[in-house]
């Protein structure tokens, strides 16, 4: 069986309520150059360019 | 009738030499020559010199009367100055010139990232050394027409060209009008602009980009140590990229890009030109210093070549064959490395050591090396001049981060221009020991110097022909006797043993290795190993121990491109 990985529920919860309320700080000028910053960032802790090129194409569906 | 001019440019530190016109009518009928060189630049002169050394004479035209205009080429590599010392003009650039090794980026008035180019005390050149071009230019003139066997003909420009199965017919434009000039072989290095390229009708390959720069020289005298400086972003220019070098003789290079929109009349109009430069020295901390201007143009990026260097009896060198960003000295850099590719194997066919199918090896690596090249410069030119809105996004988010995290700071290492290395060349030997090295110059690499003496290194003692290097005490009678028969045969090949030794027999030079210098850095293990580098010095074959069969096996490698 796989070891779980990810968020609890609550953690999403908290992560998506930082996110957004981040996104209205930086207001709409800065917040795409913040979304790459943070992206860029995920990307280094991820350590795993595979990994992170499969976030992008899953990001890029049904948009 | 071609009518260059004879003023001399104008520069506010270089003087520039009006040479005489070749005339046709100061000369008997044309032979067919040999080899002719179009396009007297660094490139084509080193091609001259380089088949001078072969023994080969060529014909080499410049449709100018003088020396080229402005700085342009002012960065030059190690491995640059490693062919033009084979030449021998490394001496007085060395005198001239101002080595380096550092780089800064800036952004934002932070130092984000340094580069330190690495410099082992085994070799000779330092990394980078910088110096206009004009003054390469006028060294490499010198040497050629101290040459016997090269024929400097200034003001011939080529204005047509025929080809036929074994000669060329070029037509040469001069002062009285244009005369027809036979040979054998043709190499265009004419620039940029090549009007052989042109006339053959040949079509670069790869991407243009749009950022557009500003060059300008300026003479101003700062306290600045020679390093090469970026700034990102910067105040004055927004969004954009500034870059500054340190020439001889104060002058400094300031290369800015253009903001969106504006065009190269814009950017040139002096009082553009003057609050800008002002606007960067404010930057720097140097304000309201006085500075004159000698030299300024426009530049835009490109990664292009040609995807064959040879066409029929025709074969390009430098930005004739290939354009590449001058984000890490790619230029002329590669060009020399062009011309000594090249020149070897013209000079072997030439004297008959060689068949012209040589020359097919000669386009696979250097068209190799291109693409290479444009791959790398491809990735520092998407982040100095940023081809689009992603790249542009992604740009400035790590231009942001790197004020705070280091991990994206080696983004911004600019890839300096570095040799190619020939791995999967046809000429290298199938077999040999290549494998069996743990260290050392592999097969197709450039050679690997060693300080052997106070001013004494193993690269001085190189080139001009295939070299054998042996390590040890002695060079085994069976091998002795192959590099007899080899040289009987015409081909220049000499022996260098590298060891305790004073001399032995069949050997053209010892060079002591006290310190165990030159086994470290090729990885030797035992006495009896050898390398065999071509005569421009990248290594073809390699052998733990050499025997005579396995020499002669790759010499043939090496001058066919087919293993025996």
């Amino acid at each position: 069986m796989n070891t779980p990985t990810g968020l609890t529920i609550g953690g999403l919860e908290s992560a998506y309520d930082q996110l957004a309320t981040a996104i209205d700080d930086v207001g709409p000028d800065k917040s795409e150059l913040f979304l790459v910053k943070l992206a860029l960032l995920a990307a280094q802790q991820l350590g795993d360019e595979v990994a992170f090129g499969e976030l992008i194409a899953k990001a890029q569906r049904d948009l | 009738m071609h009518q260059p001019t004879t003023e001399p440019r104008r520069s506010i530190y270089y003087d520039y030499r009006i040479h005489q016109p070749w005339l046709p009518s100061q000369h008997g009928p044309q032979p067919r020559h040999q080899v002719v060189i179009a396009g007297g630049g660094p490139v084509g002169m080193t091609a001259a010199l380089e088949l001078a050394r072969h023994g080969v004479p060529c014909v080499l035209l410049e449709s100018e009367l003088q020396v080229s205009e402005g700085s342009r080429a002012i960065v030059f590599t190690r491995r640059s100055m490693e062919i033009l010392q084979q030449v021998g003009v490394a001496d007085r650039v060395t005198q001239h010139g101002l080595p380096w090794r550092f780089g800064n980026s800036f952004y934002r008035g932070q130092r984000v990232f340094r580069m330190e180019a690495p410099q082992d005390d085994n070799d000779r050149f330092w990394p980078m050394i910088n110096l206009q071009q004009q003054y390469l230019e006028e060294f490499l003139v010198d040497a050629c027409e101290a040459s016997p066997l090269i024929e400097l003909r200034w003001g011939n420009r080529v204005t047509g060209l025929v080809q036929h199965a074994d000669h060329a017919v070029v037509e040469v434009d001069t002062p009285e009008g244009p005369y027809p000039l036979e040979t054998e072989w043709l190499v265009a290095s004419d620039g940029a602009r090549s009007g052989l390229r042109s006339l053959l009708d040949l079509k670069l390959e790869g991407a243009s980009y749009e950022g557009r720069f500003v060059i300008a020289d300026i003479r101003i005298d700062l306290p600045l140590p020679t390093e090469r400086l970026a700034f990102f972003d910067p105040e004055w220019n927004p969004r954009n990229t500034v870059l500054m070098h340190r020439e001889p003789l104060n002058i400094w290079r300031v290369d800015y890009q253009l903001p969106e929109g504006e065009t190269p009349e814009q950017a040139l109009e002096p009082e553009s030109l003057k609050s800008r430069i002002n606007a960067q020295l404010e930057l720097i901390g140097h304000g309201g210093k006085t500075w004159e201007m000698d030299w300024c143009s426009v530049y835009s990026a490109r990664t292009l070549t040609l995807p064959d260097y040879r066409c029929g009896r025709t074969l390009f060198i430098g930005d004739a064959a290939h354009l590449l960003p001058i984000f890490g000295v790619r230029g002329a850099n590669t060009g020399f490395q062009d011309a000594q590719a090249l020149g070897w194997r013209l000079g072997l066919i030439c004297s008959g050591q060689a068949h012209e199918s040589l020359l097919a090896s000669y386009s696979t690596e250097r068209v190799g090396a291109a693409r290479e090249i444009i791959d790398e410069a491809g990735k520092s030119t998407r982040f100095m001049t940023p081809p689009s809105r992603g790249f542009r996004l992604l740009r400035d988010a790590v231009l942001s981060l790197s004020l705070t995290e280091a991990f994206v700071r080696p983004l911004y290492h600019w890839r300096t221009s570095r040799p190619h290395e020939y791995s999967g060349s046809a000429l290298n030997s199938a077999g040999d020991d290549n494998a069996l090295f743990q260290s050392g110059p592999a097969h197709g690499a450039p050679p690997a110097n060693v300080r052997l003496g106070a001013d004494d290194f193993l690269l001085d003692h190189l080139g001009g022909g295939f070299d054998l290097l042996v390590f040890g005490a002695t060079v085994p009678a069976d091998v002795q006797a192959a590099v007899k028969a080899w040289q009987a045969k015409g081909l220049k090949l000499r022996v260098l043993l590298i060891g305790q030794c004073a001399s032995a027999p069949g050997v053209d030079a010892c060079l002591p290795d006290t310190e165990g210098r030159a086994r470290a850095r090729w990885g030797v293990r035992t006495d009896g190993a050898a390398y065999l580098l071509r005569p421009d010095q990248h290594v073809c074959a390699r052998w733990m121990t050499l025997d005579a069969h396995r020499l002669s096996a790759a010499l043939q490698q090496a001058t066919t491109g087919v293993a025996p």
